[in-house]
């Protein structure tokens, strides 16, 4: 009686490949698990060397902060995995945040920043924390002025944005542009990906396989980079409404985005509120299919995993650790 | 035998009753992204939704004629919904915002 009428099916292929430039721009035999070359980046922010050297100054500068003290490379520290090793941030006058430092590494394959995705693009967010008075505590309406008056960034902006002035838009399109280089080096498992059969060990292998098999992890924890860049609701013991500020939909309260494994085993301590200092914990969690059950993900629940299977999982997570970016620390503009 | 004897009803009761046996629109939900981008449809159809893919879909809109929230459902699953109030709606899935579309209901 009722037709069903199909929505082009044949769309399909088309839609899978909607997700951004880099994707677009893959072969369609390319594999999944391996990130893709291109880094994607706005038409309107297009990388060049300039950008990227005064991103970088910028990235490293705690003149960028109130106190003159904080960086963003206080909390997103090369050394830690472009994290700062704490359960959450150290802010302006070293007070605790409420959620911990992410990794800034391949957030320029993010489509939402944040725990709560509550930015768009990386430069929407650089100046997030420039002007949170619990992060950098810095006066938006002046941090132009004071850069302006630095005769060396004046020449780094001229290079670097011929005829825009130096604003809080530049400094975060110039931060934004240093970001989009912080991407993952080849990893052990990148190699074993690409043929070579001893990159990683037997058990690491039998580790892949439960991740997208027994283990369930590979529901959230998709492709290359390890997330669907998506929000669930793990069941960690936290008030924290995460994504539910965002979007006021009951499924959203306590959902966080899915974060990265891609370092995973330089950046504990580990989760939105760093409760887990180590990766044995965080599989024990999905173990036991988490702790509070309001509006947990119909996608967690108990595993029954095995101690050699618990060791496999965690063997292979260690495998996603890329060789480490060199990071020459840039003499700051005076 | 009874067959026949049920269509002839039915026959004129579709034709009382168009909204009951509006056409309905399938949609589905493939690779993270819904099959269509845009749908126009009138007022009193109703869209499916299919989740096609191995893990868990949403379905919600917060769009001014008339917000809804469908929840999560899993692969082969379906969420059916009658539009009967025409306007625009941004159709989103909540656990993966990249999946968007618009769903138009004409008078
Ligand atoms: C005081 C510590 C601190 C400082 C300083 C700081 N951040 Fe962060 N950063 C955080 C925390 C905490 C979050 C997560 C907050 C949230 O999601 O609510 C975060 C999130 C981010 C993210 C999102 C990552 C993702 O995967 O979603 C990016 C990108 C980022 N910061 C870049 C920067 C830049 C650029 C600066 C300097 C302008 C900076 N941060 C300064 C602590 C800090
Ligand atoms: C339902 C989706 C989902 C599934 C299934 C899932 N994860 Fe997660 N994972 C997430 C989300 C979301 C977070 C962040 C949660 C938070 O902080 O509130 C996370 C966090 C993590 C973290 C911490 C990363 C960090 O930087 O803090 C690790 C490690 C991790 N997951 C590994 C796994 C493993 C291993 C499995 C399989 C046993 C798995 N995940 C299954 C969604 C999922
Ligand atoms: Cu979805």
């Amino acid at each position: 009686m009722k037709h069903l009428r199909l929505c082009m099916a044949v769309v399909f292929g088309l839609c899978a490949g909607r997700a951004g430039a880099a994707v677009d721009a893959r072969p369609a035999d390319a594999d999944p698990w391996l990130r893709p070359a291109q880094v994607p980046a706005p038409e309107s922010n297009a990388p060049t060397a300039e950008r990227v050297e005064l991103g970088k100054a910028l990235f490293f500068d705690p003149r960028l902060s109130g106190s003159n003290w904080i960086s963003c490379a206080s909390c997103h520290n090369p050394a830690l995995g472009w994290s700062d090793g704490l359960p959450t941030g150290m802010g302006h006058g070293m007070k605790p945040l409420g959620r911990g430092t992410p990794t800034i590494l391949n957030t320029a394959y993010n489509p939402l920043q944040m725990w709560d995705g509550r930015f768009k693009d990386l430069e929407q967010q650089a100046l997030g924390p420039m002007g949170s008075g619990a992060e950098m505590n810095q006066d938006l309406g002046s941090v132009a002025t004071e850069f302006a008056a630095i005769a060396g960034y004046r020449a780094r902006f001229d290079a670097a944005y011929p005829g825009e002035s130096i604003s809080t838009t530049t400094i975060a399109k110039a931060i934004a542009s240093f970001e989009r280089t912080v991407v993952s080096g080849e990893a052990p498992f990148d190699r074993w990906r690409r043929g070579d059969a001893a990159a990683i060990g037997a058990s690491a292998q039998r580790g892949f396989e439960l991740f997208k098999g027994k283990a369930e992890c590979g529901l959230c924890h998709m492709g290359w980079n390890f997330t669907d860049n998506g929000f669930h609701n793990i069941g960690l013991n936290s008030e924290d409404p995460g994504r539910y500020a965002q979007k006021p939909l009951k499924s959203m309260k306590g959902a966080f985005k899915t974060p990265t494994l891609r370092d995973v085993a330089l950046t504990a301590p580990y989760m939105h509120n760093g409760m887990y200092a180590s990766l044995e914990e965080v599989i024990e969690h999905y173990d036991r299919g988490g702790d509070l059950k309001d509006n947990l993900s119909p996608s967690i629940r108990p595993l029954g995993l095995t101690v050699v299977e618990k060791r496999d999982l965690l063997e292979f997570l260690k495998t996603l650790t890329g060789a480490p970016m060199l990071v020459v620390l840039p003499q700051l503009p005076q | 035998m009874n067959t026949l004897r049920y269509a002839i009803p039915s026959l004129l009761l579709m034709a009382m009753l168009p909204a009951a046996f509006a056409e309905d629109h399938l949609v589905m939900q493939k690779d993270k992204a819904f099959s269509a981008k845009a749908l126009s449809i009138k007022t009193g159809e109703s869209v499916t939704f299919r989740n096609e893919d191995e893990f868990f879909h949403n379905i919600f809109s917060l769009s001014d004629p008339a917000p809804f929230d469908l929840g999560a459902f899993g692969k082969g699953q379906t969420r059916k919904l009658v539009f009967d109030q025409p306007g625009h709606y941004e159709v989103e899935c909540a656990i993966h915002p990249e999946m968007r579309m618009t769903v138009n209901v004409s008078k």
